[in-house]
């Protein structure tokens, strides 16, 4: 199912021909022993499909965060590597944009400012990073908050400024690290919805670390289970839950409700170790 | 809030709640009436009543004394915190940001912090003499530990978060530093230049009563000389409404420059 490739395969950018069927994002092997020697990650291997949304699932301490911070940039890996594009990672890029668990707002700056922060440190000129930044802040519903500053904002909304931030750079990869973590159950189904919609508009491949096993499922293309001791990928799976239907009409349907379980019962046998 | 207070201790509470000045202006007014009735008992006679002491303090701005001794007072504290703030808030952040100079410098400015100063202030004169190197040095003895540590500290607790999002958006390290670490951290530079900046208040009228009576320092020497206590008092008085202001006026240019979402609605 990780459709693993050798590390040493052609490139495919830049310079050379993308081929839709590629994957946008290699994890190979993917080893993180933290400082005190605590293996954080051990052999870690998958593939991201390209346009399309993969969760990260698994119990507290399996290495979710981590590897998400390495196929970032942000954290270097010990051993193995992660290939965007057929290119290894060794820092951050502007091919990847990121959402942060506890927001990571500058509480000095509006609204506004944080959504074209990353445009700012890009160095767009103002007038330009503020309008793209002013579209994103309408998408994610929060015109009438530009000038607000993130200490008047809900947990919710503070995200949404995450998200706003995150898209307003045009990463061809959103990097979403438990977005929905710090928000209460009718504000995150709310914003599962408000993220699908907002992906569909938008061609990117969404990496989306959780620890909700329901949330995963209703959100994702591919899912990505990792287990812990040692910290590895136990399972890649497809629920493939059709989202015509709407909200309350799939999280009745036998196939989410099916895939729901079969991800419990894999993650279960690792609680119980 | 205000609905919580009103539930709990009834209007009043709230209402004064709503309205923090009034607070303190019965705040000041408490501290001075209590000045006014000890001046009257007396507690001694060397202790005027608040009256007298304003009364003094009028005179003393219409006759110019405090223009004049306030003009010669400025130039060491203006120098010294000047330099104080510029040099310390660089090695505060020169510390926060590297370990190194963070352990080369760092113990030097708690020995420096926790010295007991006044003692120190004589020991100026043996090299700098009594002049005006003499007491910018004591101002810049006394300011500096506080602006630098807490610049220092300012710097080196910036939220980890904060730092990560400015490298997953490609701050190279110039703009983290300018946009991210000293916004972050301006809220205690800041809280050590206000310090700094009444430690710097306190070293120039050291150095006037201890190196050479001049500007405020004189004054206060002067008055108590002659006895004309309400003078000497209207002296002390002048210097704290003038820290006082500085301190609130250094507060506001923070507010403006670093943290709006701080301002007052």
């Amino acid at each position: 199912m990780t459709n693993r490739t050798s590390p040493t395969s052609e490139p495919t950018v830049p310079g050379g021909v993308r081929n839709p069927g590629d994957p946008a994002v290699r994890v190979v092997d993917l080893a993180k022993v933290f400082a005190g020697g605590v293996r954080a990650l051990d052999g870690v291997t998958f593939d991201i499909p390209r346009g399309e949304l993969t969760s990260i699932i698994g119990p507290s301490g399996c290495g979710k965060t981590t590897t998400l911070k390495i196929i970032a940039g942000l954290l270097d890996a010990t051993s193995g590597q992660v290939e965007i594009n057929g290119t290894p990672v060794t820092r951050p890029g502007p091919d990847r944009a990121f959402v942060f668990q506890d927001f990571a707002l500058m509480p000095w700056a509006t609204v506004l400012r944080n959504a074209a922060f990353g445009l700012e440190l890009r160095g767009v000129p103002r007038k330009e990073r503020e309008a793209t930044a002013r579209e994103y802040v309408a998408k994610v519903g929060l015109s009438r908050f530009e000038d607000a500053y993130p200490h008047q904002l809900s947990g919710g909304m503070r995200q949404r400024v995450g998200l706003a931030r995150a898209l307003a750079v045009d990463a061809e990869i959103l990097l979403m690290d438990e977005p929905f973590a710090s928000v209460d159950e009718q504000i995150r189904r709310k914003f599962q919805e408000d993220l699908l919609r907002l992906l569909s508009e938008e061609d990117k491949t969404v990496i989306f670390v959780t620890h909700s096993i329901e949330e995963a499922v209703y959100v994702s293309d591919q899912i990505v289970i990792m287990t812990r001791g040692p910290s590895q990928v136990s399972k890649v799976v497809r629920p493939g839950v059709d989202h015509s239907g709407g909200s309350g009409h799939i999280r009745r349907s036998p196939a989410y409700l099916d895939w729901v379980e079969r991800i419990w019962a894999e993650l279960q046998g690792y609680l119980e170790t | 809030m205000t609905g919580l207070i009103q539930v709990r201790g009834g209007r009043t509470v709230a209402k004064a709640v709503d309205r923090p000045w009034l607070l303190r202006a019965a705040s000041i007014a408490l501290v001075l009436g209590l000045w006014e009735w000890g001046g009257t008992i007396p507690v001694s006679i060397a202790f005027p009543k608040f009256s007298e002491t304003l009364a003094a303090f009028a005179g003393m701005i219409t006759d110019g004394t405090f223009a004049g001794a306030y003009a010669e007072t400025a130039g060491p504290l203006i120098v010294g915190v000047s330099l104080t703030a510029v040099g310390g808030v660089l090695a505060g952040l020169v510390m926060g940001l590297s370990s190194r100079t963070e352990w080369l410098g760092l113990p030097v400015f708690i020995v420096l912090q926790a010295s007991p100063s006044a003692a120190i202030i004589p020991l100026i004169t043996f090299i700098y003499g009594i002049g005006f190197t003499a007491k910018v040095f004591a101002v810049v003895l006394l300011s500096a530990p506080v602006i630098v540590l807490n610049s220092y500290r300012g710097i080196a607790n910036t939220p980890r978060s904060l730092l990560e999002m400015g490298d997953a958006f490609l701050a190279g390290r110039f703009k983290r530093i300018v946009k991210i670490v000293i916004p972050a951290g301006s809220g205690l530079i800041f809280a050590g230049l206000r310090l700094g900046l009444a430690q710097g208040f306190t070293g120039a009228v050291l150095a006037e009563l201890l190196i050479t009576p001049t500007g405020v320092g004189d004054l206060i020497t002067f008055y108590r000389s002659v006895a004309d206590y309400p003078r000497m008092f209207a002296s002390i008085l002048s210097i704290i409404l003038v820290a006082s202001v500085s301190v609130t006026l250094l507060q506001r240019l923070e507010q403006r420059l670093f943290r709006p979402e701080m301002r007052p609605a």
